[in-house]
């Protein structure tokens, strides 16, 4: 089995726009939508939800007041600035490490599991897709994301699939890291802005880090000419291959206005074109690698 | 003053607008606090002339005094130290911090030490105090570090705070104590959706916040017609330009190319000041 993991570094590169493309071109596969702090895929894939859990993790420190006699230890040795001087705890700030519960002298302090999220197993027009909502101003994406990927991997298992499409999130941390390991390769989607260029040498070295295969596409390439060349010289010399180039096109937010990905909204116009073939290459590249 | 720029959805222009913005007002105190992939420093260009670096406090075990009772793994909610028969080790990775290993030792084997998480670069821009936060490749936690930078923050002058994407912690940490949070966003499906979760977070610190649509004319009118519902007021909109966009794909501010856009930046900060100003005198 194959995982594929479309990350950017830079948010609005159109991740999840080309991972909703891939959804049209790719057979066999499970869609994973890993960016569970602002998941977009399901804009386009409108799922049908037919498996809704919650997801709990890590826990919370709570206060009893009846018990609590203001001793103010758990405010001295709190890391996060969580507990007041009258001894509440703001459940933002707690970080759920447990070290008031646990020294607490009067075990004034409970620690219930919290429930962060929620994860779903959903059909759409383009297969099974697993995705997740994490709670407002929630912690453990990584742990979340993590379960997305272990669920859309079980569903590929049982259902024979032997491809899974993972978009991901922006960035370089907990959330992304979570989405790459064990994954078989990462498809970076860069921009030519000097934002773009930035961000995705980050990323790029984030994958050299974690030892993961690694290819490169631009999206609205046409935008800077200059960049894009940079992009491509940098691709080049680090001999990461640069598996196609995406031109600018409003067809991609007419497209996800409608509901659709661009393939559907728009077979044939080049940017359609442009898309597959970088299917057709990630598909070689990933064939490439062996098992 | 503290204003928080955020969006939720990622590539909505928050730095576009922070830089924007600071290069039209006096007296900025700026603050990328998108420590995972920071660009403010792209556009405005600042003489760094200080690096700091960040560390964050891990365990280090005396093996010599350690007995394996176990305890440090029991305490630990992240995993971040375990015990297997005779050995102990500790995952440095998924360590929070929170001392609790270091306590609970009853041999006092375990002691703390640091271990660089990012950077701070320190720097000056046509009189802007110029911070930002890089996190080290291969670090998860980025709160800890955006914590950091916030301490340069100075409410006596105006601070303005580049935020990361998302809703999540990282968001949270950016945006906690501000006097006002603008959110960016584009008139487009994916905009709204991660604008509402955005929104959501705000409201759950309980701030003032405001609206910028970029793009403003690509889309549809669903974002208007949604800040018109939840009663977010729209400060500023900037249409979609080839000219805007390719002085973004070169890291020049637009400002400072057309003119007219300064004082249209200049007037939304009179915006945000009279929308703080009367929260304040409300309370």
């Amino acid at each position: 089995m194959k995982e594929i993991v479309i990350l950017s570094g830079k948010g609005g590169t159109g991740k999840t726009s080309i991972t909703a493309s891939f959804a049209s071109l790719a057979e066999n596969k499970v869609l994973c939508d890993a960016d569970v702090d602002a998941s977009d895929l399901w804009l386009i894939l409108s799922p049908r939800i037919i498996r809704e859990e919650e997801f709990r993790s890590g826990h919370i420190a709570v206060i009893n007041k009846d018990k609590c006699t203001e001793c103010g230890l758990c405010r001295e040795l709190c890391r996060w600035d969580a507990i007041s001087e009258d001894c509440v705890i703001d459940e933002i700030d707690c970080e759920g490490c447990g070290v008031c519960y646990h020294f607490c002298p009067e075990g004034a302090i409970e620690f219930p599991e919290k429930t962060c999220g929620k994860w779903f197993v959903s059909e759409t027009r383009f297969g099974p897709m697993v995705h997740a909502k994490l709670g407002i101003a929630e912690e453990n994406s990584g742990k979340l994301v993590a379960l997305v990927r272990q669920e859309a991997r079980k569903i590929a298992e049982q259902e024979g699939l032997n491809m899974i499409i993972t978009d991901g999130p922006p960035g370089i941390g907990c959330p992304v890291i979570s989405s790459i390991g064990g994954a078989s390769a990462i498809l970076v989607i860069s921009e030519p802005t000097v934002s773009g260029v930035h961000d995705m040498e980050r990323v790029l070295q984030l994958a050299d880090h974690f030892n993961i295969p690694v290819m490169l596409c631009i999206n609205k390439f046409d935008l800077n000419i200059k960049e894009t060349e940079r992009i491509e010289s940098f691709a080049q010399k680090r001999k990461i291959p640069l598996i196609g180039k995406i031109p600018f096109d409003p067809i991609f937010t007419e497209a996800m206005i409608q509901g659709k990905n661009v393939l559907e909204f728009a077979p044939e116009s080049y940017a359609s074109k442009a898309v597959q073939e970088i299917w057709r290459n990630a598909q070689a590249f990933l064939t490439d690698l062996g098992t | 003053m503290i204003i928080s720029i955020a969006s939720g959805k990622g590539g909505t222009g928050k730095t576009t607008v922070a830089t924007n913005l600071a290069l039209s007002i006096q007296d900025v105190v700026f603050l990328d606090c998108d420590v995972e992939e920071p660009n403010a420093h792209l556009f405005l260009r600042p003489d760094i002339d200080e690096v700091e670096s960040v560390e964050r406090p891990v365990p280090e075990v005396e093996k010599e005094k350690c007995t394996f009772c176990g305890k440090c793994a029991q305490i630990c909610e992240f995993k971040a130290i375990i015990v297997v028969g005779k050995s102990i080790l500790t995952f440095h990775e998924l360590c929070h911090g929170c001392g609790g290993c270091t306590r609970i030792c009853p041999e006092g084997a375990i002691r703390e030490v640091g271990k660089e998480m990012g950077i701070i670069e320190k720097g000056n821009i046509k009189g802007i105090k110029f911070y930002h936060g890089k996190l080290k490749i291969g670090e998860a936690m980025s709160p800890p570090l955006i914590k950091k930078v916030r301490r340069y923050e100075n409410r006596e002058k105006i601070t303005i705070i580049d935020a990361p994407p998302g809703t999540s912690c990282p968001v949270i940490a950016s945006m906690k104590g501000a006097d006002f949070v603008l959110l960016v966003t584009e008139p487009t499906p994916f905009g709204l959706y991660d604008l509402e979760l955005a929104v959501g977070a705000v409201r759950t610190l309980n701030l003032p916040c405001g609206l910028v649509i970029n793009r403003s004319d690509i889309g549809d009118d669903r974002v208007k017609r949604y800040a018109e519902r939840e009663n977010i007021p729209v400060l500023l909109e900037i249409p979609f330009e080839k000219r805007i966009a390719e002085l973004y794909s070169k890291g020049i501010p637009f400002v400072q190319e057309i003119p007219e856009w300064k004082e249209r930046f200049a007037q939304l900060y009179k915006k945000i000041k009279r929308i703080v100003d009367e929260r304040d005198s409300n309370t």
